[in-house]
């Protein structure tokens, strides 16, 4: 666990790698589904009850072909003869709702009843399962058609089971509610009845879908399977596992990235109660992995709390991250009028455009702060080192499966010997696709040789998150004498760790609108070198770009003296039409005038409003989700800000779980006006701030406005609602705050700009 | 290093040798494996650890167990009765599928329950009031706000059929 070079290895080259398992192409993949009665596998998985089981793999093609030789499933179904059906659902549960998603899928080919259904959690096995993560919205569109192949093979078997036992044509049966049922003779048999025949036949080669207009289950409301669990506050959660003989640690980081431990009061801090042992840690320098630390391991939490506080560090901070917001600030502050001879793109001439005579020419520079994930449950992993030189893990990563390689790399292990389960996350957000507190949990665990969870403070949690990063966006444009968009330019100022690709969320996505919409366009970004560490954050990049292009096309409708929708729809109409062959998804305009047009007639865009109350609209599209977004809001002169209403229109494809739909949609609303609002992460010679709520404010209940939600049913392939929904907020806010009160808010969050979320 | 007696759920528990500063929240979540009430920031911010403490809801992240003793305390735990039957509560949150990630579920629920125990009919913005303690990081506030309400509406309906039905 040496290593030489003296600045820390960021993650970068891990995200990206990441990403190409993630890339959109993937929609639409599906898998083979197997048969296992006819291979021994029931019994290598331990699956019981017997009855008909299939197997089938979800994962994408990359990591499927990636993986040729290991099973080729990672999930299955099984029918029982006692009638369950049981879904196992091997993607991470972070609040998404995939867990209760994801089965629905399968339940609605196979025309099971839910109340059928048990979910199951899959394990984590690098060998049999493959790639298991949570991000980027994609959990559902990569698995989209394997699920419903699943459900609708099983249906098939069991269809012929059914026809071969009353020598009917297949043809003549129907299904519904977990039962064949065959009206001629007036017969029906439940699955369970026909799975031990069933899981004789061949699963079949090729399968026919239901029209959406055949749904039972999809689109309607299902209430999560973990409820009752929660409700009741049963184990459920990382932060909730135990094991024999378990203790405590905590793990003391360099509150500036990159800091080596020099020294520490190992002696004093021993002698502390509960305390059993305390030692540094060198780590392997990488920043998603193991970085120096001092760890302590007592008999409680609060006893490692305690001598957390009691510990005395030297940290080496030659190689640390001695940055300054206000340095960073200032640099871009100097950049922000360069635009970069090479740009991202470009077409027609921008500076003719911008000077031609009868154009007017708009400028702003748009600024976004650092942000926290700050998920509700801080990081923690609990890690046993057994005796035979193996490691089991639980943990609530969103990134099993890459866990599990670092964890081996790290101990010099091999792979077989970690064993990782996946448990419930309170809450990720990207944070948890990052395992450093897997590979903190298990270095300690085997330098102890026993069972030891490991639990960050909150402070801990902020301090060392892999941030959202901020930045800075010089908005340029212009529109003709009559009033329409003839120019557009943004370039961003943004952040490179290794001196070449953009860190994390810091890269200027080109969606295509609305730079595609006018003759004259350039984006182009400029990078200086960052050491603090920066993560995905929900909708990367999206999240921050959205805000300062969405905002300032109300900029250039204002300067037009244009109403922003008529703006929008006229700019949006302008793009170019969808390419049909596309084999990606892509922003596709009519899907996008849908979406606006409905939100401005559900909002009642255009009706009167009293004085000091404004309307503002934004669209984006992002994880291949269309979203558009109208905020209500009215401003006082002290410039305290009352949201009246949000309206919200997607069209992400069919929906699955209306509820869940609805609930992350709401959930994003408000995740995007609490960083909106308020949240920033600071830093002054490399050392975070602040580390607590009492800094760092979400919204609570009384700031939380009525959210309308509407979607548009579309038989696109659906798509993830984890996080389109959160783009759009942030300048439907802002050029709602302009038309209430004349004011253009351009930084993120308001609070820097004087505005207070009442 | 202290001995007490707290009487949780309705049952006592004996609790040695214990640090008398340590937080009621890591008694029962590490010494008596109540885990259903949580942590989240330890500074009395967010309301994950929320319990009651004879029928009011405080945070057991920032009560030393030494002030807790001999009090009647409360948790997610023994919310629903005896015999298993859920709260009110816990039905309308299921009900309403209120859950994200869960994770300030039962700290929620808490704040509500001692909420609806001393007032059974809130307005909104008492529920906000007695609610704006407890964070949700998900952004489960309008499903919050209305299973409060339809458990409210249900105690009223149950209270004015009750004369016929009995
Ligand atoms: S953990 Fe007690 S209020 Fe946050
Ligand atoms: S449901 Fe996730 S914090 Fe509330």
């Amino acid at each position: 666990m040496t290593h030489t070079s003296d600045k820390p290895e960021g993650i970068t080259d891990y995200f990206a790698s990441l990403m190409a398992d993630m890339t959109p192409a993937a929609t639409g993949f599906s898998a083979p589904v197997v048969n296992l009665n006819r291979r021994s596998f029931m019994q290598l998985l331990g699956i019981a009850g017997g009855g008909l089981v299939l197997g089938f793999s979800l994962k994408g093609p990359q990591a499927q072909a990636q993986e040729q030789g290991a099973l080729a499933f990672n999930a299955y179904l099984q029918i029982r003869p006692d009638g369950k059906v049981i879904i196992q659902a091997p993607n991470p549960e972070i609040g998404q709702g995939v867990k209760t998603s994801m089965p629905m899928i399968v339940a609605e080919e196979l025309d099971a009843a839910w109340d059928d259904v048990e979910v199951v959690q899959s394990p984590i096995n690098a060998a049999a399962y493959g790639m298991q993560f949570a991000g980027g919205s994609r959990s559902i569109p990569q698995n989209w058609d394997t699920l419903r192949r699943a459900g609708a093979s099983a249906r098939a078997m069991l269809v012929a089971a059914a026809a071969a036992r009353w020598n009917v044509p297949a043809s003549e049966l129907i299904t519904a509610d977990t039962a064949v049922h065959h009206r001629a003779s007036g017969r029906s048999a439940a699955y369970g009845e026909l799975a031990d025949a069933a899981a004789k036949l061949e699963a079949p080669q090729t399968v026919s879908f239901k029209a959406v207009s055949d749904y039972k289950l999809l689109g309607k409301r299902i209430s999560g399977v973990d409820n009752l669990k929660i409700v009741t506050g049963q184990a459920l959660f990382g932060i909730d596992q135990v094991q024999d003989n378990l203790a405590y640690a905590v793990y003391e980081k360099c509150s500036a990235t990159g800091g080596k431990v020099v020294s520490a009061n190992l002696e004093h801090i021993k002698t502390l109660k509960g305390v059993k042992d305390a030692f540094i840690l060198e780590g392997n320098g990488k920043t998603g992995e193991l970085m120096p630390g001092v760890a302590i391991v007592a008999d409680s939490t609060w006893a490692a709390f305690k001598a957390k506080k009691a510990l005395q560090v030297e940290w080496d901070l030659s190689a640390a991250s001695d940055e300054s917001w206000a340095d960073i600030k200032h640099q871009a502050m100097q950049l922000a009028d360069r635009v970069p001879a090479t740009a991202l793109m470009e077409s027609g001439d921008v500076t003719a455009a911008m000077t031609a005579s009868g154009n007017k020419a708009v400028e702003g520079l748009y600024t976004h702060h650092f942000v926290a994930h700050a998920p509700l449950e801080p990081q923690n992993t609990l890690a046993t080192w057994n005796t035979d030189g193996s490691i089991e893990i639980w943990s609530n990563t969103q990134m099993p499966g890459r866990a599990v390689t670092a964890v081996a790399g790290l101990l010099g292990i091999g792979e077989d010997k970690v064993t990782l389960h996946l448990i419930r996350a309170g809450g990720g957000f990207g944070r948890r696709l990052i395992n450093d507190p897997v590979c903190e949990a298990a270095a300690i665990a085997q330098r102890v040789k026993g069972s030891v969870k490991l639990q960050w403070t909150r402070e801990d949690d902020t301090s060392r998150d892999f941030f959202r990063v901020g930045g800075f966006h010089a908005m340029k444009g212009a529109v003709d004498s009559n009033g329409k968009l003839v120019a557009f330019e943004d370039h961003l100022i943004s952040f490179t760790e290794n001196g070449d690709a953009p860190v994390s969320g810091g890269a200027l996505n080109q969606l295509g609108f609305p730079e595609g919409s006018c003759k004259n366009a350039r984006l182009a970004q400029t990078l200086l070198p960052l050491q603090i560490q920066c993560g995905p954050w929900r909708a990367p990049g999206s999240n921050t770009i959205a805000w300062a292009q969405q905002s300032f096309l109300g900029e250039l409708a204002a300067a037009a003296g244009r109403d922003q929708l008529e703006f929008l729809l006229e700019a949006l109409a302008a793009m170019p039409e969808p390419n049909p062959q596309a084999t990606s998804p892509a922003m596709n305009k009519h899907r996008a005038i849908a979406t606006v047009k409905l939100a401005a007639e559900k909002a009642g865009w255009g009706k009167t409003l009293p004085a000091g109350r404004g309307m503002g609209v934004a669209f984006y599209y992002s994880h291949a989700g269309h979203v558009a977004q109208v905020a209500e809001v009215s401003v006082d002169d002290n410039k305290r800000i009352s949201v009246h209403q949000i309206t919200a229109v997607a069209d992400v494809g069919p929906i699955v779980n209306l509820s869940g739909a609805e609930a992350m949609m709401q959930g994003s609303v408000v995740d995007a006006l609490s960083t909106l609002a308020g949240q920033k992460i600071t830093f002054e010679n490399g050392v975070i701030s602040p580390l607590n709520f009492d800094g760092y404010p979400l919204l609570r209940m009384n700031q939380v406005p009525p959210v309308e939600v509407h979607f548009i049913h579309s038989d696109n392939p659906p798509t993830g609602l984890g996080e389109p929904g959160i783009p759009p907020l942030a300048p439907a806010i802002g050029n709602a705050i302009f038309a209430a009160s004349g004011q253009r808010p351009r930084t993120m969050p308001l609070s820097e700009e004087g505005y207070t979320l009442v | 290093m202290a001995d007490f007696t707290l009487k949780i759920n309705g049952k006592p528990h004996q609790i040695s040798n214990i640090e008398p500063d340590t937080p009621l929240l890591w008694v029962l979540r590490d010494t008596l494996g109540l885990v259903g009430t949580k942590f989240g920031c330890g500074v009395a911010q967010c309301g994950a650890c929320t319990i009651h403490l004879d029928g009011s809801a405080v945070r057991s992240c920032s009560m030393p167990v030494s002030a807790a003793a001999g009090m009647n305390i409360t948790t997610i735990e023994g919310l629903a009765s005896d015999k298993g039957e859920l709260h009110p509560l816990q039905q309308a949150w299921i009900d309403n599928d209120v859950p994200q990630c869960g994770y300030c579920q039962a700290g929620q629920i808490m704040s509500a329950a001692a909420l609806l125990a001393s007032n059974p009919q809130p307005t909104d913005a008492q529920i906000d009031s007695a609610m704006s303690g407890n964070l949700c990081r998900c952004g489960t506030y309008h499903r919050v706000r209305k299973s409060i309400h339809d458990v409210a509406a249900k105690a009223v309906s149950a209270k004015t059929s009750a004369p016929t039905a009995g």
